[in-house]
């Protein structure tokens, strides 16, 4: 029998005995960014189809909700530096080769386009400060007499959206040192999951908040995204997006396995910490079947009327898209050539 | 413009882990971390097997995936080819330390990462990196790979070598010689 036996006395904290210097904090990012990736694809979206505010709608709550949920990501990427206090260096700078600085970027340019999305529909009251409200409602009427500019709102939105959303993969993607996350399918895969779960946050808030009254703050900002997309389709709208991504985000999968498999034996390996190895039970138990198919099976049955709506599936699916990045970042960390 | 390069000779090395010792000592690498160490190699089939012993490092590679990756331009290429890291611009965002293929690199416990240097500040000054300076079989040689008649570009051209999974096309400069001509 051949031997092949290695011994090494490098003993680095983070390095040996396997890769392990990304944490959860990374996967929180990568989930977080890519959630709220997913609802600017869908903001902007709603921006260009419906450029005027809907009676009783309070949209802006969507971007306002992207806004704290981007800022939560970045403070867990914060956690994970060494280096707090050098963080502002990112942005004294543009290393064009790195995914992390067009990330930085991006991250910075995504906000006010977020902000501006939030103020072309200024809500009907606020529980306190009217009078600024006053001077918000007259900027949108401003912006409102400009359809090019909420065109472009609309348009940067989007394109904000779709790059954050494919960052967070290609930042994985082109770290070729770990074969697992050599693949340019992560950048779509990850597009594709975040769009995935801001459908089922959409989703979720709506089964919350369709019977909600209209006599408090909670209950305006539930209402609100009810009707994020469409007036009066939203939950069954966000059902539709959701399966049509899930079936999507399941295929990619598909094709990032026989790209590894089909590939190197590094690559081979890596693909079998997923498919039959360490990381198997996880992956299959966590993001295959609990993330990706129950949803799927039980939002059919509910679209069917077979089962009644509940909070399930897209819980399941927010669960489903925390595991996959962090099951990705984890097992990528203990694949190598 | 010169390229530095390291060439170490297996069929030498002892693995006595004096270059490990020289490297903490010359750069005071805080307790816990290295930043070169030794590797044993077990390989073939019994009785026939054979033992690779050699000392490794950051390879200093002409293609550097953690100076591409890299957020800030802290990881850049030095002159003579040496990938270097400048502290003041790292955040500790640890790219580099994923893209590595060798994982040579560590998060300093001051927050930046860390690597070997090729001891660029003794080599400026016209003397060799601790680790080969100490080698008691002389085992390790560094020197200008650009340079025709440098020791380290006549061991290259004069023994069999391999360097260390060239199929990521890092394109590494340390050399491990191998046993025959």
């Amino acid at each position: 029998m051949t031997v092949l036996e290695l011994t090494s006395n490098r003993h680095n904290p983070g390095i040996d005995p396997l890769l392990n210097a990304w944490g959860w904090e990374i996967a929180v990012y990568l989930f977080l960014g890519g959630l709220v990736a997913g609802s600017l694809i869908l903001g902007g979206y709603r921006v260009l189809k419906s450029p005027r505010r809907q009676a009783g709608e309070s949209y802006p709550w969507g971007p306002l909700l992207g806004v704290l949920l981007l800022s939560l990501g970045m403070g867990a990427l914060f956690l994970d530096l060494g280096h707090k206090l050098s963080v502002g260096r990112l942005y004294l700078t543009f290393q064009p080769t790195s995914p992390m600085s067009w990330g930085a970027w991006i991250l910075l340019l995504v906000y006010p386009a977020m902000l501006a999305a939030a103020l072309l529909y200024p809500p009907e009251r606020v529980p306190f400060g009217n009078a600024p409200l006053a001077r918000v409602r007259a900027w949108s009427e401003w912006v409102h007499a400009r359809p090019r500019l909420v065109q472009g709102i609309g348009i940067a939105n989007l394109a904000g959206g779709a790059a954050l959303g494919l960052y967070t993969g290609v930042l994985l993607g082109t770290l070729g040192a770990r074969p697992l996350w050599n693949s340019a399918i992560l950048g779509p895969l990850f597009l594709i999951s975040g769009m995935s779960t801001a459908a089922a946050v959409l989703h979720l808030l709506s089964m919350v908040g369709a019977n909600a009254k209209q006599d408090s703050f909670g209950d305006l900002l539930l209402s609100g995204l009810v009707r994020l997309l469409n007036k009066d389709t939203g939950k069954s709208s966000m059902v539709r997006y959701d399966q049509s991504f899930m079936t999507i985000e399941l295929a990619l999968i598909g094709l990032w396995m026989i790209g590894l498999l089909t590939s190197t034996t590094a690559h081979r390996a890596a693909a079998a910490l997923l498919l039959s190895g360490a990381w198997a039970p996880q992956f299959w138990s966590l993001v295959v079947l609990t993330g990706l198919v129950a949803p799927l099976v039980l939002q059919h049955f509910e679209f069917i009327g077979r089962i009644r709506h509940t909070v399930i599936p897209p819980l399941l699916v927010l669960f489903g898209g925390f595991f996959l990045r962090f099951i990705v970042v984890g097992a990528g960390q203990g694949s190598h050539w | 413009m010169a390229r530095f390069a390291m060439v170490i000779d297996t069929a030498l090395c002892v693995g006595c882990s004096d270059c490990v010792v020289a490297c903490k000592t010359e750069n005071d690498v805080p307790e816990g971390f290295c930043r070169d160490w030794i590797e044993e190699e077990v390989r073939g089939t019994f009785p026939t097997v054979q033992l690779t012993i050699h000392s490794s490092r950051c390879n200093h590679c002409s293609s550097p995936p953690c100076v591409s990756c890299c957020p800030t331009g802290a990881s850049h290429v030095h002159e003579g080819g040496v990938v270097l890291v400048d502290h003041g611009k790292c955040i500790g965002c640890k790219a580099c330390i994923e893209a590595c293929p060798y994982d040579a690199r560590f998060s300093h416990p001051d927050g930046y990462a860390d690597k070997c240097t090729f001891c660029i500040h003794r080599v400026e000054k016209g003397l060799l990196p601790a680790c080969v300076a100490v080698c008691p079989t002389h085992c390790m040689h560094f020197g200008d790979l650009d340079d025709p008649e440098s020791e380290v570009t006549q061991l290259v051209r004069s023994r069999p070598y391999h360097v260390l999974t060239p199929e990521a096309g890092t394109q590494p400069n340390v050399f491990y010689l191998t046993r025959g001509r």
